[in-house]
């Protein structure tokens, strides 16, 4: 293997930056199918499967790592979070709760969507919840281009924070129309 | 699968003994066990040569337990003694169980969980299955000829917790050492993958006896992941007996009837459906003990008619476990059925017009899923071979959560989160000089407590007085590669710490446990304390032979007095383990643990570089 026998290991290696352990450069834009194939490497090695014969501390290490790495995978395979954490790693907190300061733009586009799914749930109407999920996606998509570009290139974190709010919103209102589908199913 | 043996980094390159382990499906109406014998996987059948075995226990005055074929047998006869079906009543209090008034059994609502009155006083749900798995260890004992090392439980992949942890209580109690609990569609997806070389969208419709799963799952080489999981805990092919049950009486027009003649209705309608699935019509004629006499035809359009109803409430859960995965029904390239249910037409049918396409059918459903463990056991207990190199990445079903104020859920876990899986959430105290917490954990999807099933309640103590919000509780949740939670509270600014293993809401606490263990071996003929010595033994030999493996391949990461010190705690673990003394066997092991923590860090550390590093080399 790579490293020169008789060399520790890094210790530090369990506290490396998400970016860090899957061997990813520490942008918005990543390989997918290359994030996700680290994944598989990583928990081949980790995963409490491969150490299930193997002694309880062992067994212990193993649930801590593979812990550690499904939670780098999760955030950095959905691009809301990887934005979040880029941010977080670059100091900058998205203050999701006491800021909320959105553009009147955003605000307008808000109380219409909400507005749809008020309808759409009235109206037990699952094509108009579907609909509604689909501009939601059209809006998603957008503010990820933009993101790729505050974060990767103009590295502006104050837009991209403002950017990931409104990405937060979209999310929640997903959510919101996932749960309006249970309601009309049961 | 593959004849040459080749070892791992870290394992002993010695030809290592094959290790006994076998999977197990404890189902609600059958249970089985397999095992892989010369790199197949095999069914194990009993000396009859029949692989099911009903998983009904018969409890006789006299003080005899019998288990399976006999005890079915016998069940019109003795309905109160004999337990059916006892996987319904796993972690559940009387109040989740349905149907409680057409059984014929006289149920105390114990806390958490209901227990049964026998002829041999009341038994706990996990006092039963363990009885259930204790016979399938005989079983496997006697076909295998050893002790089995392990066994891979499964479960519905809909159990939460509660349910999860009873099983592997049940298995503790039956002496069987569990490698893992591994959900039934998941296994069924390693015993059809691997079969198939299958790769891409899978669905796994799994109606039981008693629940129903459906799992969707993204095979892609040597990977399972399973990306969603949905289903009814109480949900399977008994209610369609049930429904049955309840035409026959009304369509006959009979008093209600007694206790025997319950049974005997029951066992009439399992047939009546059973027969369904092979012709278009039944007859029925029956004599009943209360002279009443039945004499009816049910045609297959009649049944699927009246039972319409159950098969659309397995759509439910299908249409969420799709849209949790962000696919629709034409993302999915097969559908794979298990459980015996699914041999109803009337099911395949509405499968395969859900899905758009016919459903798999071709590994027996009855067996696929101990098929699947078995595969799984024989990887976990370290008989890896070349090729058995796929990875399983499963998820946890429900949300696990927090109460808040005003009997709120605070989700700290999302269901369909990959396991194992930690997560921690901040709260504080609301009034000044609050010195405790109270912690109540829960599980599932709704937003009130009081709907969601309540997994344990803790108090954080010791919290230093200061104004309202000051204090900062950090409650952390992990859940294991079983699915199972623990749960710690620390106050950040003391560390002060509260930690529980969730276990008590249903009211088997470990030392519960403990007892029915030592009870259980006073009626059996084993001796506890042979088996323990021989336990303790192959404990010392195994652990002997992982620390050896372990040097011999990662040796270098030790200085010279690490590596004396770890050998000289080997030279006294062989030394214990040749003698009789349990404890002293025990505590050299224990001392053989902590000799090689930070060896074991160290090795984990190198092997997950040595992942990192191999692919920058590939992609290099």
């Amino acid at each position: 293997m790579s490293e020169p026998a008789g060399v520790l290991p890094d210790a530090d290696l369990f506290s490396r930056d998400h970016f860090a352990l899957f061997g990813l450069p520490r942008r918005f834009v990543i390989d997918e199918r290359a994030l996700e194939s680290r994944y598989h490497e990583l928990q081949s090695a980790a995963h409490p499967d491969r150490h299930a014969h193997r002694p309880e501390q062992e067994r212990r290490l193993s649930m801590q790592w593979a812990t550690r790495i499904n939670e780098g995978y999760r955030l950095l395979r959905a691009p809301l979070t990887r934005a979040r954490y880029l941010l977080e790693l670059s100091g900058v907190d998205v203050g999701a709760e006491n800021n909320t300061a959105m553009p009147a733009d955003f605000l307008m586009q808000q109380m219409e969507w909400r507005e749809a799914l008020d309808e759409a749930r009235d109206a037990r109407d699952p094509a108009a919840l579907d609909g509604l999920a689909r501009s939601l996606r059209a809006a998603r998509r957008e503010a990820e281009t933009l993101l790729a570009h505050e974060l990767d290139e103009a590295h502006d974190t104050a837009a991209a924070a403002a950017t990931v709010r409104r990405m937060m919103f979209i999310a929640r209102l997903g959510e919101d129309i996932a749960e309006a589908h249970e309601t009309l199913e049961n | 699968m593959a004849l040459l043996q080749i070892a791992e980094p870290g394992e002993s390159t010695a030809p290592h003994q094959h290790r006994l382990a076998v999977g197990i499906d404890l189902g609600t109406t059958n249970s089985l066990v397999a095992t892989v014998r010369n790199s197949v996987p095999v069914v194990l059948n009993d000396e009859k040569g029949r692989a099911l075995l009903p998983s009904v226990v018969r409890y006789m005055a006299d003080g005899t337990t019998v288990v399976g074929h006999a005890a079915q047998a016998a069940q019109s006869q003795d309905p109160r003694n004999t337990v059916t079906s006892v996987k319904r009543f796993m972690g559940r209090g009387l109040a989740d169980v349905a149907h409680v008034e057409s059984m014929p059994y006289v149920f105390e609502d114990a806390p958490g969980m209901v227990r049964l009155r026998t002829a041999q006083g009341a038994k706990s749900p996990v006092e039963v299955s363990a009885d259930i798995l204790r016979a399938l260890r005989v079983r496997a004992e006697a076909s295998l000829g050893g002790p089995l090392t392990g066994a891979v439980i499964t479960v519905p992949a809909y159990f939460d917790d509660a349910q999860r942890q009873a099983t592997k209580d049940a298995a503790k109690l039956a002496g069987l050492d569990v490698l893992r609990l591994l959900n039934e569609p998941t296994a069924a997806a390693i015993a059809y993958g691997l079969d198939n070389a299958s790769e891409g969208i899978y669905a796994v419709y799994d109606l039981g006896g008693g629940t129903f799963d459906i799992s969707i799952l993204k095979l892609s080489r040597g990977v399972f992941e399973v990306l969603a999981t949905n289903g009814d805990a109480a949900l399977g092919g008994d209610d369609f007996d049930h429904r049955l049950y309840c035409w026959l009486i009304e369509a006959s027009r009979v008093s209600p009837p007694g206790l025997e003649d319950m049974r005997l209705l029951h066992m009439e309608a399992r047939r009546a459906k059973e027969v369904l699935s092979a012709q278009d019509s039944v007859h029925i004629g029956l004599k009943l003990s209360s002279g009443d006499e039945i004499d009816l035809t049910l045609t297959r359009d009649q049944f699927a008619e009246m039972t319409q109803k159950l098969v659309d409430k397995t759509l439910v859960p299908t249409r969420k476990a799709l849209r949790d995965a962000g696919l629709a029904p034409e993302d999915v390239k097969g559908v794979v059925m298990v459980g015996g249910a699914t041999r109803m037409p009337h099911v395949q049918h509405a499968v395969g017009e859900f899905f758009g396409q016919e459903p798999l059918t071709n590994l027996d459903p009855d067996k696929v899923v101990a098929i699947g463990a078995a595969i799984q056991a024989n990887v976990l207990a370290g008989n890896r071979a070349a090729g058995d190199d796929w990875l399983l990445l499963d998820v946890i079903p429900l949300s696990l959560g927090l109460e808040t104020m005003g009997g709120l859920v605070e989700k700290v876990i999302p269901r369909n989160a990959t396991i194992p899986t930690a997560r921690a959430q901040e709260f504080t105290t609301f009034k000044d000089g609050q010195t405790a917490m109270a912690i109540h954990v829960v599980q599932g999807e709704r937003e009130r407590v009081s709907d969601c099933r309540s997994l344990a309640r803790f108090e954080l103590r010791g919290i230093p007085p200061m104004v309202a919000g000051a204090a900062r509780i950090r409650v952390s949740f992990q859940v294991d590669a079983d699915g199972l939670l623990s749960v710690s509270a620390r106050e950040m600014g003391t560390g002060i710490e509260a930690r529980i293993e969730v276990k008590p809401s249903y009211g088997l606490g470990d030392d519960e446990v403990a007892r029915m263990l030592k009870d259980g071996f006073e009626h059996a003929t084993e001796d506890m304390g042979a088996r323990a010595l021989a336990e303790q033994r192959v404990e010392a030999e195994r652990l002997g032979e992982a620390t050896r493996a372990a040097l011999a391949a990662d040796g270098d990461l030790l200085d010279s007095t690490e590596r004396a010190d770890i050998d000289a705690v080997l030279a006294e673990l062989a030394s214990a383990a040749s003698g009789q003394d349990v404890a002293a066997i025990k505590k050299a092991l224990d001392a053989l643990g902590r000799a090689t923590d930070e060896f074991a860090a160290r090795r984990m550390n190198r092997s997950i570089q040595r992942a990192l590093a191999g692919r920058s080399v590939e992609s290099l």
